[in-house]
Formats: C-alpha cells, sequence, structure tokens
C-alpha cells in the first residue's frame, strides 16, 4: 500500500508543474512528464517483468526442447534432431483425432453458449422479479472449481450411482461410449462457462438505449425485430469480446475430459495428450512440440479474430475510447 | 413490457426458475451424495434415503484432504494478495499516467489472458524440476500470479478510471495532506474495486486444476481440485465416491459464500473489466 499512497503525490506534483508553467519553462514540463514516465513504469515493472519470466521464456525454452529428442526415462539419449518431433507429432493419428476433438467441443459449446447466454443475459438485465436471485444463482457455475462439477456430472451418468445414467438407454453406461462421452463433456463445458458468456453479454445490453427500444416499439416493431435491429448491432462488440474470450477459453479444455472419461475412447483434446505425453510418458521433446504447436494454433485464431473484428478486440477499444 | 402486469411477472418468475434449476442441480447432486450413507450411495435417488455425515468425518480424519486443503487455502490466499498488490499498482499507472510502452503492457497482459497454459506445462515441469520449484508451493504461486495479473489489471483500470481523481485535489486545497487525501478520499473510492477484484483473483487460482496437477507430486503442495482425482482408489477408502462428493462440497462452500455475499460486485467486476477494458 506504501507504494500506492506516494504515487497520487507525484503524479499531482507532476501535473502541478507542468500545468501552469507550461510557457515560461519548457524545461521544467518535460522534467515533468520524465517523471511521469518513470513513475509509470516503475509501477508497471514488477508486473510486466512476472507476466514475461513466467511465459515468455517458458515458451522460448519450450521450442529449444521441441528441437530434442529428450525423454526423461532415457536421458542419455538426449539429441538435437530440428523439426523430427514436429513430424512425429503431424503425421500422428492421435494427436489429429485429439485436434479434431478439441475442435467439435469448441465449436458446438461456443455456439450453444452464445444462443443460452444471450437467453441469460436478456433474462438477468430485464427479468421484473427476483434478479438478484437469479444473478446469484447465474454466478454459482462460473465460480464453482471445474473438477467439483465435472465429478457431480461423472456422477449423475455413472450407471447405478447416477439419477441421469438411465435417461436416454436403460442399460447404457453413457461415458464409455464416445459420442455420449463427448455430448456429456459439451454439456458440462456449458454449464459452466453459460454464465460468464452471459455476463460479457449484459455489459452489452446494458449499453442499448432504452430510449431506442422504445421508439421502435412505438413504429410498430416485433420484439424480433427489435432484437435484431436494435438490440444486436449494438451489442456487437460485446458479442465478439465473448466469443473471442470463450473460443480460446474452450480450446484449452482440460479439467472436464480428465474427471469424466480420462481421454478413453478418443475423448481426449490436444490439452489431455500433451498432458500425457509429460505426466505418464515423461517425453519432454515431443511433450513440448505439442506445447508449441497448441500455442500456434491460438495464436493463429486469435489473430483471425482480431483481424476480422479489427476495432472491436478489447485491445483495440481500449486505445479507441480516448 | 413497460407495465408489470401480472402474465409477465408469472412469465419472468417462470423463466428465473429454469434458470436456478439449470444452475443449481448439479451443486445440488454433489451435496446430495456427500450426505449418503455408504449402502445407498447407489441408490441412484436425487434425495438422499439415509442422512449422514461420515464422510465429513471421514475426510478430515485423512492428511490428504486436510494438507491439501491447506495448500489451497495458503496458495490461494498468497497469489491473490500479490497478483492484486502488482496489479493495482500496474492499472493505477494505466488508468492515470502517460507513458511509452502502456498499450504494449495492455497488449501483453491480454495475449497472456488467452495464452493456452498446457503450453506452458512441458517447460515449467522441466524450468520446476531444475531450480527445485518442483512440488512447492512456490511453484504454483508463480503460475497463478501470472496468469491471475491480466484479469486484477483489466478489472482494476476499470475501477480506477471511474474514480474521480480531482476530489483528492480538492481535499488537498480544502487543507488536507498529500496522507490524508490518500487515506479519506481516495483509499475508500477504490477500495471496493480492489476487494471485488480480489474475490474474482481469488476464485481464479482456488479453480485451477492443470497446473496443480502437473506441477506437484505429493501432498506438501497438491491443492483440493488435484487431490480429489487421486482419491479414485486410494487404499483409504473403499468406495471414493462419498469422500470425493464431501471434499468437493467443502471446496465449494467459499464460492457460494462469496457468490451470497457480493453477487452485486462479482457481476460488476466481471462486465466492467472484460469489456470495457
Amino acid at each position: 500500500m506504501s507504494i500506492s499512497s506516494t504515487t497520487p503525490a507525484a503524479s499531482q506534483a507532476a501535473e502541478q508543474q507542468a500545468v501552469p508553467r507550461q510557457r515560461r519553462r519548457r524545461a521544467e514540463l518535460s522534467e515533468g512528464k520524465k517523471q511521469e514516465r518513470k513513475l509509470g513504469w516503475l509501477l508497471c515493472a514488477p508486473a510486466a517483468l512476472v507476466m514475461v519470466v513466467v511465459t515468455a521464456y517458458p515458451i522460448l525454452y519450450s521450442f529449444w526442447l521441441s528441437l530434442q529428442r529428450y525423454d526423461l526415462k532415457f536421458p542419455q539419449d538426449r539429441q538435437f534432431i530440428w523439426f523430427e518431433n514436429y513430424v512425429t507429432v503431424l503425421t500422428n493419428g492421435y494427436w489429429w483425432t485429439a485436434f479434431g476433438v478439441t475442435l467439435l467441443i469448441t465449436v458446438v459449446s461456443v455456439a450453444v453458449e452464445l444462443v443460452l447466454g444471450m437467453g441469460l443475459a436478456l433474462i438477468m438485465h430485464r427479468t421484473l422479479v427476483g434478479r438478484g436471485l437469479v444473478r446469484t444463482s447465474a454466478l454459482i457455475p462460473y465460480g464453482i472449481v471445474t473438477v467439483v462439477a465435472a465429478f457431480s456430472w461423472r456422477y449423475a451418468w455413472t450407471p447405478g450411482t447416477g439419477y441421469l445414467a438411465n435417461l436416454f438407454a436403460p442399460e447404457g453406461a453413457p461415458l464409455t461410449e464416445r459420442a455420449s462421452a463427448l455430448a456429456i463433456i459439451i454439456l458440462a463445458e456449458i454449464w459452466k462457462t453459460t454464465p460468464f458468456m452471459a455476463l460479457l453479454l449484459m455489459a452489452g445490453l446494458a449499453l442499448v438505449p432504452d430510449d431506442l427500444l422504445k421508439a421502435a416499439s412505438m413504429d410498430g416493431a416485433s420484439w424480433w425485430q427489435r432484437f435484431t435491429k436494435v438490440m444486436l448491432p449494438v451489442m456487437k462488440p460485446a458479442i465478439l469480446v465473448a466469443l473471442l474470450f470463450r473460443t480460446l477459453d474452450a480450446l484449452r479444455v482440460f479439467d472436464n475430459i480428465y474427471v469424466l472419461t480420462n481421454g478413453a475412447n478418443e475423448t481426449s483434446s490436444v490439452s489431455m495428450i500433451a498432458y500425457n505425453n509429460l505426466i505418464k510418458g515423461l517425453n519432454l521433446g515431443i511433450g513440448s512440440t505439442m506445447s508449441v504447436l497448441i500455442f500456434l494454433t491460438v495464436a493463429i485464431i486469435a489473430f483471425i479474430f482480431v483481424k476480422l473484428f479489427g476495432t472491436a478486440a478489447p485491445g483495440a477499444s481500449e486505445e479507441g475510447r480516448r | 413490457m413497460a407495465t408489470a402486469t401480472t402474465s409477465a411477472k408469472v412469465k419472468w418468475g417462470f423463466l428465473d426458475a429454469v434458470v436456478v434449476v439449470f444452475a443449481l442441480i448439479p451443486v445440488l447432486w454433489i451435496a446430495s451424495l456427500s450426505f449418503k450413507t455408504t449402502p445407498t450411495l447407489t441408490d441412484g435417488n436425487f434425495i438422499p434415503r439415509d442422512w449422514t455425515l461420515d464422510n465429513y468425518k471421514l475426510i478430515f480424519q485423512t492428511d490428504q484432504f486436510v494438507r491439501a486443503l491447506i495448500n489451497s487455502i495458503g496458495i490461494a490466499l498468497i497469489a491473490t494478495a500479490i497478483a492484486v498488490v502488482l496489479g493495482t499498482m500496474a492499472a493505477y499507472a494505466i488508468s492515470r499516467l502517460d507513458f511509452p510502452g502502456k498499450s504494449l503492457l495492455v497488449g501483453v497482459s491480454l495475449l497472456i489472458a488467452m495464452f493456452p497454459q498446457v503450453s506452458l506445462v512441458t517447460p515449467l515441469f522441466n524450468i520446476e524440476r531444475n531450480i527445485g520449484l518442483f512440488d512447492t508451493w512456490l511453484g504454483l504461486i508463480l503460475p497463478y500470479i501470472t496468469f491471475a495479473l491480466p484479469l486484477a489489471i483489466y478489472t482494476l483500470s476499470a475501477f480506477f478510471k471511474q474514480i474521480p481523481w480531482d476530489l483528492e485535489k480538492a481535499a488537498k486545497m480544502d487543507g488536507a495532506t498529500q496522507g490524508e487525501a490518500f487515506r479519506k478520499v481516495i483509499a475508500p473510492l477504490a477500495a471496493p474495486g480492489v476487494f471485488t477484484t480480489a474475490i474474482l483473483v481469488f476464485i481464479f487460482c482456488w479453480n485451477d486444476f492443470l497446473f496443480a496437477i502437473s506441477l506437484t507430486s505429493t501432498e506438501r503442495s497438491r491443492t483440493v481440485p488435484a487431490a480429489l482425482s487421486f482419491f479414485t482408489g486410494a487404499s483409504q477408502f473403499e468406495d471414493p465416491t462419498g469422500a470425493i462428493s464431501a471434499a468437493a462440497v467443502v471446496i465449494t462452500i467459499p464460492i457460494i459464500l462469496f457468490v451470497l455475499f457480493f453477487q452485486r460486485r462479482i457481476v460488476a467486476g466481471l462486465t466492467s473489466g472484460a469489456v470495457k477494458g
């Protein structure tokens, strides 16, 4: 706290110096500016340092490891092999199956969440009764530990234990068949993250002026017309931000799969097989290769989002707002 | 829609009920399992036929759970405290000061918010093994701070932008010292934002599973979400379902308390931080 307590003083002093004497003494203005810069850097340095040291260095190190044959079970075989690991991974069926599973989970869950999230946002924003109750309950899936929710779903679908196990087939074990297991994973993802989507969309809804909706309603616009012609255009930036955040989050899917199926029956995501390669296989070379490939995939998708939506991206809106 | 007729109220009431049921069923189910006796555990009933607290007594008698709970609480609290302090400093600079490199910092923290955490697991595993951080509190605290910082910076700078900083100047003109102006004017205005951010960051750290199972190997630093998955098949539990459920309920309690008491703040924090940047 001591640092924040001195900062307003310093910046205030800088401004007081800078503003009234601007015309007479240019040197002092730049002195104040310099101080402000220095203070800005000083305050940001610790946060920036931690973020860079813990992410940038490991990802570079990861790239370095990915160029080596490096298996902790056979450490003496460590050898620099250029891009051989990449060939190994990219020609491997398991990798592409996991890649497909990850994309499937991402696309389906984000699409469903967008629709449900919009509904939930409308309910939380406009409901006439029990607004606090709805918002409180919606926050529970957001806040709950993913692993806890995943265990709840697992036991719910386990034959003999769960209340949902016999919902579709009397003798089935839904978590042991690929299609139904994937559906359950997607369901668990949707349950957990729809509220987050809804909150981001609700922030957009709050920007829709009530007068505009009333005017449209007086002009005879139906509910659907008001929604598509008035609300959606105003909400577009919020929708794009919500989609971006959730898509990149969904690509990381791990906890639910780990608990629900542990990757059995080809339900592994890329995060799952990267983890398995490391912890079970102790193969640092292959594990790092997968780390780099996942990082590149996410970077490409993020880049496409930002390119497509330009100023709507959160980083850009930060600047545009000034 | 303009006037609250009874039929509109009923309609909204029904929609509310759907949301509440949808949100609560999985939570109630795991709670129900945790109160079931061993013989009735597999009866598939949503509501327990026989209620018991044995599952809770059992887990609190095992080191496996108690240690994990201590680890979870300690690691999450320390990581939250550090992330909030560093985040407050950075957010203050971002919202109040003008300096080159500011948009770079905002961009970098946005990138980290989107970073696939699994990409860090392999390199961090090896780095931490080499420098002796593997399976320690610090080994988990560091990645938690890193991934919590973007959240903290975004939420806090959104809050800080709403503070009327001129009040501080006014207080000083009225004769308050710098310290008084900060203590009596700025700190009370900033506190709710800092507090909200702390809750969000704590929830994030409390939730993590991937780092917790990858960067720990023993009870020394394993947190509850990771320990839960090792309950399965552990020798001291005949059937781990009841124990896992009880442990799951225990770590859900703080989340429920936060949500009950600070719903308004959490909603405000998430909506302002994520969208208004």
